[in-house]
Formats: structure tokens, C-alpha cells, sequence
């Protein structure tokens, strides 16, 4: 896997957000309308998509879209 | 994992009893419109139903049962009563005591209640069919339901615009030319904070600080008395242990998804149970819902979605049906069961 693929998932999950937006420095919690609901879709698709079930421990201590990526990478 | 089976016991209908009144997500406007919308688009609920002030869950439960045993013509026959809620009328006495005598059942009736939520459905069915499938009682009531708006605040996002009212009847009966149920069931106490109702029973019994509003995250205000759900820890948890569940039961009988007709799932939120089914690769119309016009009606939705979305298909067809319940608790639990011709109704309770 490489980032632009979790970032074009991301994407494609979040319907408010512009394709093409997120970067790997992307703050997702500052993304356009992040609510905690998305937090929710984001551990479906990651669950969905790479099989890792993160805590919500995990999701609060990652600030960007790099981190996320860094996680699914060490598991 | 470890399982139970049961005997000689048949599943013969299926009320359900939902208040008229409707409550629509789109409306929701402590929150703006597009949360409103990603709630929908998220959770799935458009829709759910409010009991009114004077309504009880044992209310629409008597309903469902009262239509059911005169739709069936039974009433003299039932030996047993089982309450599934967490909305009991009384701390005491027991509501499925209350139910015999309001439903003018015998005396001789056996009746008690069993507190869970989500999960109270596949728990109901395995207790009710212990005492069923040895015969010495040869029918049964299963009542499963809550009023969980009673507990739920407008201010508060999380819960508020989740939970639907309904109550369910479901009549069991002693056969000994029927196929085997096998049940899974389990439980998690770890995770009791995760869907908690804190204050007004004995551990923090109500006082004077069970009524003051606290700010938990923006759009998240209620007191301790009203019910407060993490829902990071649910999905957590329901993504771990639910899918397992189900598959341990499809591996250790032996069975495959084609060989199972529905699989129906506890109506807790869209999002869940659609990873739940793509986890287990099973194709979207073997999974039937019903949340999108009722929202999470906790240890109804079982029944309430097969009243609902399976109608024709149970009442005229046999069926092999896995159900899996899950939730507060944390308690959870799936159950591998064949039907045949179940019957079915909706009653909207005024």
C-alpha cells in the first residue's frame, strides 16, 4: 500500500471533502466539517479496507494523515 | 467459544407493537443541518418512533402479545413469560409478573424478567428455550422491547437522534419434530461504562447531583440519570467481537453463507453492522434492516426487522436464520435457527 491510496480512500469516504485536498500532513480533525462521526467512518474503513481494528486511543493520539498511514504500516 | 443448544423448540409468530408517533432525523435541530445529514447518511436512521409520556415498554409489549394470543387463539395455553427490556415498569416487582395478570393468563404461569439491551433478544430465546424443549411446557411467551427515549436527552447528539421505541411478542412453542437452534452467547463487563444509565439504582442511588447538566464535548449535555453512550468503544467493540461470532457459528456447524437465507443483524447503526457484513462477505440482500424508519430499538430490533423486512418471506417459506444480538453490556450473542411459516404483524400503538 503507499498513502495516496489510504488518501484517496479517505476521500472517497468523506463525501464533503474535495478530491484532491488531503495531503499526508492533513490534520484530518481540521478537515472541512470533521465531526465525530467521522471518526467513526474512518475506523470502518480502516477496519474494512487493511483489516486493523485501531482503539480509540490510537485515533486520538494521531493528528495527520501520515500518522494514520504509520500505524496500519506497523501493525 | 462455547455454545448451547436447544431442542424441540419452534418459533410459531412474531407482533410488534411500535408508538404512531414518528420523529425524523432531518428535524434533529440541536444539531446543524449537514450533521444532520452525515448522522442520517452515517447511522442510516431517517426515522424513529417516540412513545408518548404514558406509554411504557410494557405497553407496547402487552400490545403486540395481547394481538398475538387473539390472532392465535391461545391465551389459555401459555405456561411461561419472559420480559427482556432495561425499561421495566418497577424497580420491583418484576413486569413479566405484571403482564400474566394483565394479559389474563393462568395462574400457573411461570414469569420473570431479564435486564439486557441489545443483545436480549438471542439471550430470550436460549432461556425461554431451556424450559421448553424438555416439554413439560409446551408454550411460551418471549416479550423483548425497551423505551429508550425515556433515558436520552435532546441535548445530547449521541444518544438523542439514535434510539426508536418498540415491543415485541414472540410465541414459542414445544416440538419435537424440529431441527436443533444453536446459540452463541457472551459477555464483556469491561465495558460497562461504555453504555451506562449511572444514577437511580443502587450503586449511585438518585440524589440531588443525578439531575445536574454537564457539558461532556460540544453537543453532548446530560446528568447522570440519562443514558450516555461512548460510541467509539461500541463500534469498537461490535467490529471485534460480532463478525467472530458469527463466524464461529457458521464454521463450527459446518455451515457456509449460501446455505443461511437472512442474516439478521441487531438494528445498532448502519455503519456497523454494513463493516460486520463486509467483513463476513455476506451479500447485501441476505441482510435485512429496518433502522432507517425505526433507529436502535434495542433488544426489538431483532424481531421488529424480521416483522418488517421479511414479512412474506417468513410467513410463507422455511428459513434458515442467523441472528446476532449485541451492545450494552458489553453482552452479545448469535443464534443459528431454522422457521417455518412464522406469523407476522405491526401494530402502531396510539
Amino acid at each position: 500500500m503507499n498513502i495516496q491510496q489510504l488518501i484517496d480512500q479517505i476521500e472517497n469516504e468523506f463525501e464533503e471533502v474535495q478530491p484532491g485536498t488531503i495531503k499526508p500532513e492533513s490534520s484530518f480533525r481540521e478537515l472541512e466539517g470533521w465531526s465525530s462521526m467521522h471518526a467513526l467512518i474512518l475506523i470502518a474503513l480502516i477496519d474494512n479496507e487493511y483489516d486493523i481494528l485501531l482503539t480509540g486511543e490510537q485515533l486520538k493520539n494521531a493528528q495527520t494523515v501520515q500518522d494514520l498511514f504509520e500505524i496500519i504500516q506497523s501493525k | 467459544m462455547g455454545y448451547i443448544t436447544v431442542k424441540n423448540t419452534v418459533i410459531k409468530a412474531i407482533y410488534t407493537s411500535v408508538p404512531k408517533q414518528k420523529v425524523y432525523t432531518k428535524d434533529y435541530d440541536w444539531v446543524s443541518v449537514t450533521e444532520r445529514a452525515l448522522f442520517a447518511k452515517t447511522t442510516g436512521i431517517t426515522e424513529r418512533r417516540v412513545a408518548s409520556s404514558t406509554t411504557t415498554c410494557s405497553d407496547l409489549c402487552f400490545q403486540a402479545a395481547d394481538a398475538l394470543l387473539n390472532d392465535l387463539n391461545c391465551r389459555d395455553e401459555i405456561e411461561m413469560i419472559l420480559f427482556v427490556s432495561q425499561s421495566p415498569d418497577y424497580f420491583l416487582p418484576s413486569t413479566a409478573v405484571i403482564l400474566q395478570d394483565k394479559l389474563g393468563l393462568s395462574k400457573n404461569t411461570l414469569a420473570f424478567d431479564i435486564n439486557l439491551g441489545c443483545s436480549g433478544y438471542i439471550y430470550g430465546l436460549s432461556v425461554v428455550g431451556q424450559f421448553l424443549q424438555s416439554g413439560n411446557i409446551k408454550k411460551a411467551l418471549l416479550l423483548c422491547g425497551d423505551k429508550s427515549t425515556i433515558s436520552t436527552n435532546f441535548q445530547d447528539k449521541s444518544t438523542y437522534p439514535l434510539f426508536g421505541d418498540a415491543g415485541t411478542a414472540t410465541l414459542l412453542v414445544y416440538d419435537d419434530t424440529v431441527e436443533n437452534w444453536v446459540i452463541h452467547l457472551a459477555s464483556d463487563g469491561s465495558g460497562k461504562d461504555s453504555i451506562i444509565i449511572e444514577h437511580g439504582h443502587s450503586r449511585h442511588p438518585y440524589g440531588m447531583i443525578s439531575d445536574e447538566y454537564m457539558e461532556y464535548e460540544p453537543g453532548v449535555i446530560r446528568t447522570k440519570k440519562h443514558l450516555a453512550l461512548n460510541g467509539m468503544d461500541v463500534f469498537n467493540f461490535a467490529l471485534k467481537e460480532v463478525a467472530p461470532s458469527i463466524k464461529f457459528m457458521l464454521e463450527h456447524f459446518d455451515k457456509s453463507i449460501d446455505d443461511i437465507d437472512y442474516f439478521v443483524l441487531h438494528q445498532a447503526n448502519k455503519l456497523i453492522n454494513e463493516s460486520v457484513r463486509k467483513k463476513l462477505k455476506i451479500p447485501a440482500e441476505k441482510v435485512p434492516y429496518s433502522i432507517q424508519d425505526f433507529g436502535n430499538t434495542s433488544s426489538a430490533s431483532i424481531p421488529l426487522t424480521i416483522c418488517y423486512s421479511l414479512k412474506n418471506e417468513i410467513e410463507s417459506n422455511h428459513l434458515r436464520l442467523l441472528f446476532a444480538g449485541f451492545g450494552v453490556g458489553f453482552s452479545w450473542g448469535s443464534a443459528l435457527i431454522s422457521t417455518s411459516r412464522i406469523r407476522t404483524k405491526i401494530i402502531e400503538h396510539d
